[in-house]
């Protein structure tokens, strides 16, 4: 993923690291082979609520779910990461748009034991530990890519995926490529400006 | 969403033997399975995870096969070069359907198993689906809105669509769908995988208890080269199909030899459009004998008050796309 090569993704906000210090903390109580020992097993009961382990923006994380918690559930209700929106819950609008393994999939259709032991990224990880923005960040904020900023998030870690996948390249490839991410505001035209942008200052 | 077992199978055949137990779901990308249990549509004792099994990934494109493992995701099968310059009806059935997350998260082998988009069939709120509740009734039928079903192969019990777009591409070049049972393995014409709703709509499947499609594969033959999906819809990106072709020609000279045709959008089950293909063999390839390809493949529609557009508009796709294919026959784009 580009943005990896270009910063590194351990950079997480320092919104984010306060609100999340205190699990971040209990995480680290628990070694590796702990962890290990602890993963998920084969066989989950309808009651159980299993430890799994999520690497996120390069943090690895531990947690207790139930089966039916989803990704967009264990990453809001657990990790307090609340950047990551919940819209339609029915993967239709991408609100709950993240990164799994480096590709962007909707945290909602997705069931949080099915991504034990993955990698996420979500808006949380883009900036620099200094707060400095992510250049799709930055774009959105310099092209007016939103109003409410509901969507935002959603569209963010599907712009950097759509640029990653080589699907950006003109104006039409991309209102494609990202029409997985509903705006009710309709900022379509100045979303399609900064993923343009993003994308010829990582050619030049 | 209910709770529910949930089990990570490292073999298949401990799959089979999870998902063979009554009330227990297969899950691969869940892109449906997911959605419906929130909804309240489906609700499984148990889910049995099948994405751990890595030997049912992969695509190979052979000289006369063309390979695709069941857990093969619907985004990487839709990106390779190598299936697009062979088979272009393959790649753009795929991502011309759903959104890039969700095509980034399903599954082939769940694609092709997906699920209908009747609006009675996805609401609880309505107690008449027979496809949900086996002999509640038809909501769509006893008054409903009927805009977005079947006008070909529904039944008094039943006119829910079949909403994919890859089963086209499938069914029109004679695919074959291996898969693994109790019984052990077989392989299955994708012709005969869906089964008309007829007075069992509940019934969507040949596939028994248990039974995990493994692979997919579809011959190679010219027609495949010069192919083409065309899919009308109510938006231009990310909306299942108002009416869809799949289609390929192989011309010698200026006669038709080979051609396929099949129909999305429009069908309880996909739809091969048999003696559309006939109108055309050995004959020319016209904008004229398109018009009336498509004409024939709609012959025997039966369409409800809210579904007649789907006539006119399915004919056009076919010609549409048949010219396209043409073009493509001819060295074009």
């Amino acid at each position: 993923m580009t943005h990896d090569r270009s910063r590194p993704r351990a950079g997480i906000s320092r919104r984010s690291f306060l609100s999340t210090s205190g699990a971040v903390g209990a995480a680290l109580g628990v070694g590796a082979g702990d962890a290990a020992a602890q993963q998920a097993g084969p066989d989950v009961a309808a009651g159980d609520q299993p430890t799994i382990t999520l690497t996120v923006n390069g943090q690895r994380r531990t947690l207790n779910v139930e089966p039916r918690t989803t990704l967009v559930e264990a990453l809001r209700d657990n990790l307090g990461l609340t950047g990551t929106k919940i819209g339609c819950n029915q993967g239709q609008c991408g609100a709950c748009t993240v990164l799994l393994n480096g590709r962007r999939m909707n945290s909602c259709l997705i069931l949080a034991l099915v991504a034990d032991g993955t990698d996420i990224v979500t808006v949380e990880g883009l900036a620099d530990p200094d707060g400095a923005l992510h250049p799709m960040q930055q774009a959105f904020a310099e092209n007016d890519a939103f109003q409410c900023g509901y969507c935002t998030p959603g569209q963010i870690l599907s712009a950097i995926a759509c640029i990653d996948e080589g699907h950006a390249t003109d104006a039409a490839e991309i209102r494609e490529y990202m029409s997985g991410n509903l705006c009710r505001c309709g900022a379509y035209p100045n979303i399609v400006a900064a993923v343009e942008s993003v994308r010829d200052s990582q050619e030049g | 969403m209910l709770n529910f077992a949930y089990h990570r199978p490292d073999s298949l055949s401990a799959a089979i033997d999870a998902a063979r137990v009554e009330g227990a779901d297969i899950l691969a990308g869940g892109t449906t399975m997911i959605d419906l249990m929130k909804i309240g549509v489906r609700e499984p004792s148990a889910l049995v995870d099948i994405t751990g099994l890595a030997a049912l990934e992969g695509l190979e494109v052979g000289a006369d096969r063309i390979r695709f493992g069941a857990l093969a995701r619907m985004a990487d099968v839709a990106d390779d070069a190598e299936l697009k310059a062979a088979a272009p009806v393959l790649t753009e059935s795929l991502w011309k359907a759903a959104s890039p997350q969700l095509r980034h998260a399903a599954r082939l082998g769940g694609n092709i198993l997906q699920r209908t988009r009747c609006p009675y069939f996805r609401d609880t709120a309505f107690a008449q689906c027979n496809k949900r509740e086996p002999g509640s009734g038809c909501a769509a039928l006893d008054g409903g809105e009927t805009n977005l079903h079947a006008i070909l192969g529904g039944s008094d019990a039943c006119v829910a669509m079949y909403p994919g777009d890859w089963a086209q591409a499938l069914i029109a070049f004679d695919a074959e769908v291996t898969t693994q049972g109790t019984g052990g393995t077989r392989t299955i014409p994708f012709a005969d995988l869906h089964v008309l709703p007829g007075d069992m709509p509940e019934v969507e499947t040949i596939l028994e208890p248990g039974e995990i499609v493994t692979e997919i594969t579809v011959p190679v033959v010219p027609a495949l080269k010069a192919s083409h999906y065309l899919k009308a819809r109510d938006r231009e990106s990310y909306a299942f199909a108002s009416a869809s072709a799949a289609v390929g020609v192989e011309i010698e000279g200026d006669v038709v030899g080979d051609v396929r045709i099949a129909l999305g959008g429009v069908a309880a089950v996909p739809w091969r459009a048999r003696e559309a293909e006939e109108s055309l063999k050995g004959g020319p390839l016209t904008e004229e004998t398109a018009r009336e390809a498509g004409r024939i493949a709609f012959a025997e529609a039966r369409p409800l008050e809210g579904s007649a557009y789907k006539i006119r508009l399915g004919a056009d796709v076919v010609a549409g796309a048949l010219m396209t294919a043409k073009s493509r026959a001819n060295g074009g784009e």
